[in-house]
This record gives C-alpha cells, structure tokens and sequence, in this order.
C-alpha cells in the first residue's frame, strides 16, 4: 500500500475502510480504538494507514478510554478519531459527553448493528439514533452524520471532521453495518480538492487568553497544549477561564451555549437529499443503507405513477426540522413514510415536525437486515392509498 | 464472446460461491475491481458475514449495472458460481429461471438442473492443479466466467487480476485465467 494519506484515485473498497481513508484524507493522525464488529475494518485499517503517514493509532484497554484518548489528542492539537459499534458506543457515552464539555473535536464513527446489548454482533440495525443524540447524561448538542455508501463514508467523514473544528463538538459517523461491510465504487480526489476546516485559533497573546471566552458565534477559540497559553479543562460546570464554577449562573451561561452554537447553526449544518417532493402525496424520509432501498421504491413508484418523494437525511442530527415542516404543510403532503431499522425513533421526530399536518407511519425492522424493495413498495402503495 | 464485451443495459446479479479459503470474497473483490475500476460500471459486493462463513459454505454476492445500484443484496442470481458441494446445496436452489450456473465439476456433486438453466461443469480445480496449486482454481473460473456470462471484458478482468493478487504470482494467476478463458470459449464453441 502506498505511503500517501490521500490515495487519489479510483478504489474498490468497503464502507469502513472508506471511512478510514476519509479521516485520513481529513488530516486525522490520531486514533485510538478497540475493535469491534462490524467496525473493526476501520480500526484494521487506521492500524496499517496511520503509521505510514506519521500518525499514531493505539488499540486501546477499552472504549472508555478510547474516548478519553481522542478527548486529550485533541487537546494537543490532533484531530482525533475512534471507531466503534453498540456495546462501544455504549462504553463511549460517558467520555462522549466529556467531548461535548470540554468542546474538543473529534470523530467517532459509530458502525451501527442490531441491538439492544450484543445484540446481532455482524448484522444490521440502526438503533443508536436517539443515542447518538442523547446517549450522554446532561443537556448538550452534537452533530451525526450518516452515509448511504462507501463514497458518502468517505466523504462524510471528512466532513464531520471539518464540523467538529468548525463547531468544537464531537461529531458522530452514523454508519451501518451495510454500508461498513459493502465494497463500492470511492473516488478519492486529489488533495487539493479535498476542504480541510481547522479550528479557530485564539488571536490574543497568552495573558489575555480565557480558553473558554467564546467569540460572537458562541465558539470559543481553541489554543493547543504547549504553545504557551493556559488551558484548564473540567468536565465540571467552568467559566470562561476552564475553572470549576458550581453555580447555576455558570451552569446557565454554559450550557446554553454549548446547545446554542449548534442550534443556532443547525441551518448550515443540516443536509438532505431530496427527491420528487414539488408535487409528492407521500413523503418517505430515511438514512444510512435504509436509504438505498428507499431511493429504488421511489423511483418505482414514480414511474408507476405514484407521487412519491423521498428526503434522505444525510445529516442525521441536527435533525432537519424546518424542511419536515414545511413539507407537512405542504398541500400535496398527506403521510410521511420513515424507513429506519428500529422501532421508530426519526419516526418520532417526523410526527412531532408534522405538527399533525400529515399523517406520520413507520416502516420499521427490528435489525438483521435491510428493508427488500418489494416489501417497502407494499408499504408505501397503502400509504398512497 | 469477443474480448470487448461489455456490460448489458440494467442490473446483472452473481453470487460466488463455495467454502472459506477457496478465495471466494476475492473473486468477488476482483471481479467489482474490473466493472468499477477498469470498465467505470457501477458494482456492489456484499458478502455472508459471521462464524458460519468459516470453513462452511460462504458467498460474494456482485451486483453490477451500468446505472446507479440503489438494492445492493442479490436477490435471485442470473451467474451462479458453485465451487464446492455445500456451496451447491445451499445455494443452489435459488436462481433466476435463465441463470448461467457454473460449476466446479470435481468438487461439486449436486449439480442444478432445473429447465432454463444454462449449466456448464468446469474442471477448475483440475486445471489449477495442473498449472501448479489449486488455490487458483478461482482464478480458473473468474477467466470462465469471462468468457461464458457476458459481463466483463476480458481485459478489464486481466487488470483487475493483475492488481488484486500478491507479487511474483503474476504468471500463474494469468495462466490460470487464461486457461479458464480458452476452455468457456471452446465450450461457447462446441455449443454453436
């Protein structure tokens, strides 16, 4: 294998192993991981990669400190990443929140499998949605993202690793099993193509640096352990300075802000594709592997006349409220069809955007395996009718 | 089959398929690697993945298209590889009635036989063995394939051979393809 972080060109590979390579296309060089089926591929490959290129990857004791590791890489400057699957991610909760105070940026990609606990270790599911939002105890903003291919978890991977710079927040890669495990077509561009977002350097002098003084946009510029500026990082509740400040004005102040700076920008942030909606009677919204199979029912539909549209969530959270809404109040919107692998949790968050202006049905599975075309196209001629 | 065959219009469905170590995800690697690489078509591979494919019978399923593959599974295969007897009996079953199934004929003793298929027995392990080792016996039947399913060019598979496997095995590895290119174009023959 050639010795380049970005491998221009054309490559036959699988969902994980492009997400690998998409971190290090992103300037990742630290890594730090443990194993876990179906995510092995992408610690598998950091292993190889990133010695090539003068990074570091650690296999970790377990996924606590995994999370802990890419918590303090980032401090030092890196841009940090973990891969895992739902018992890790699990494990990952505690430190994902600790991401989420201290406002270091990183990257964890969460190849999702059937659940709860060991669940389907080699299969399917897409049952950590509400977890990548809210997985950690305490009140705080994240990003996800979710790929529908090995080229998207290339690409988005990049991208989460230019939102967490960006933003300051841990930034989550919601993949799936199939996607992970399917080998596709990824054209890898040229480095000079390829955006690389940095975080925001403080632009003061030591002395006058307060390591959590935020600028305009609620992001606080971030100074890199031992250039010289103090850094106090707490996961207790601190005020400007990174010191502990057990009050509930600085409780206030902060975690505000820390939901603010992603809310605020949850415009810019949100991303969807969408398909046929100018005049679609049902609107079928997914993500991840759940939105090939959706894209192929459409399509059918489409061309047997049915006005169906599809919106694929690619930013998975924060969760794209204003269109949903918009579409519900639509004239032509009477349902909204979710396909997801679980019990309905964007189901949960479509029914509450339509505000009752269109009718919300799950076309759920329970994990193990993705929705066939025939089956979903049953679900959806009943919901045209 | 002229060496410039290229892909049909709409999706082709190929399930590879035989036991662990007969390097059958790598067929299936190389066989995506020559649409999307060396012909710019769109393939997906999806394999069976988990403690059963270990030893017991596993497959590389390919789907390829010259559109845009939103269904990556294969649902009923129109090339059917079988190249060991459990492989024969669990897969073999589930086809599309007009499938080509291509069979490993040392190794493989339940061999599919419903009316409409098209099924050629191919002595892959034999050949393999006589050019050296048997482990190109997958080799063997990719240069089958090429030759008897109308989905790959012969040079794209060549290329894609050629970047798949590991260095100094170039010559086998091509003797090997060729040997199963010439014996599906003798048999295309003998049918005309």
């Amino acid at each position: 294998m050639e010795n380049r972080a970005v491998l221009t060109g054309t490559h036959f590979i699988n969902g994980d192993i492009a997400c690998a390579e998409g971190g290090l296309a992103a300037g990742c060089r630290f890594f730090a991981g443990y194993p876990i089926t179906p995510a092995t591929e992408v610690a598998e490959r950091m292993a190889r990669r990133l010695p090539q290129v003068g990074g570091i990857y650690i296999q970790m004791e377990d996924e606590l400190a995994s999370m802990a590791a890419i918590c303090g890489a980032s401090c030092s400057g890196a841009r940090p990443m973990t891969s895992t699957s739902g018992p890790g991610f699990s494990l990952m909760m505690e430190n994902i929140g600790l991401a989420a105070m201290l406002e270091t940026p990183c990257v964890i990609a969460n190849i999702q499998r059937a659940g709860p606990s060991t669940g389907l270790p080699t299969l399917v599911g897409q049952q950590d949605v509400m977890q990548a939002r809210w997985g950690s105890h305490g009140d705080y903003e994240i990003i996800a993202l979710s790929p529908e291919s090995p080229q998207e978890a290339f690409e988005l991977t990049i991208d989460a690793f230019n939102l967490a710079e960006k933003y300051r927040v841990p930034v989550i890669l919601l993949s799936d099993e199939i996607i992970g495990h399917m080998t596709e077509k990824v054209v890898i561009p040229h480095p000079d193509e390829i955006e690389i977002v940095k975080r925001r350097s403080p632009n003061i002098g030591p002395k006058d640096y307060a390591p959590y003084y935020p600028d305009e946009d609620d992001i606080p510029p971030m100074s890199t352990a031992g250039d010289g500026y103090h850094i106090h990082a707490t996961g207790l509740t601190h005020n400007e300075h990174g010191y502990p400040d057990i009050s509930a004005d600085a409780q206030e102040r902060l975690v505000q802000r820390l939901v603010r700076k992603i809310r605020s920008n949850a415009d810019r942030i949100v991303r969807t594709e969408n398909l046929y909606l100018d005049d679609a009677e049902v609107v079928m919204v997914s993500y991840g592997c759940s939105g090939r199979t959706t894209r192929e029912v459409v399509e059918t539909a489409r061309a047997d006349g049915m006005k169906v549209g599809m919106v694929r969530l690619i930013t998975v959270w924060p969760f794209a409220e204003q269109l949903i809404r918009e579409l519900a109040e639509q004239s032509s919107v009477g349902a909204f069809v979710v396909v997801e692998i679980n019990s309905g949790q964007i189901a949960l968050e479509v029914e509450r955007c339509a505000g009752g202006n269109a009718e919300t049905v799950l076309a759920g599975l329970m994990g193990g395996r993705m929705f066939a075309p025939d089956e979903l196209y049953k679900v959806v001629k009943e919901a045209v009718l | 089959m002229s060496e410039e065959a290229t892909l049909k219009t709409g999706r082709k469905q190929i399930r590879l398929a035989g036991f662990g170590g007969q390097g059958i995800v790598l067929s299936g690697m190389i066989l995506g690697k020559a649409i999307t690489i060396f012909e710019d078509g769109n393939a997906v591979m999806t394999q069976s993945y988990g403690p059963e494919a270990r030893g017991g019978a596993c497959s590389a399923d390919v789907v390829i298209s010259d559109e845009r593959i939103n269904y990556p599974r294969v649902t009923v295969p129109d090339v059917l590889v079988v190249m060991a007897e459990e492989a024969a009996r669990t897969y073999g079953p589930n086809t599309a009635d007009d499938a080509i199934v291509l069979v490993n004929e040392r190794l493989v003793k339940t061999i599919p036989d419903k009316p409409g298929l098209t099924v050629y027995t191919i002595p892959a392990t034999d050949i393999a063995e006589e050019l050296g080792r048997a482990i190109v016996a997958n080799i063997v039947m990719l240069g089958f394939i090429t030759a008897t399913a109308d989905v790959v060019s012969y040079e794209a598979m060549k290329q894609a051979i050629l970047d798949s496997i590991p260095a100094g095995t170039e010559e086998l590895n091509l003797a090997a393809f060729q040997a199963g290119f010439d014996h599906g174009a003798i048999e295309l023959m003998n049918e005309e």
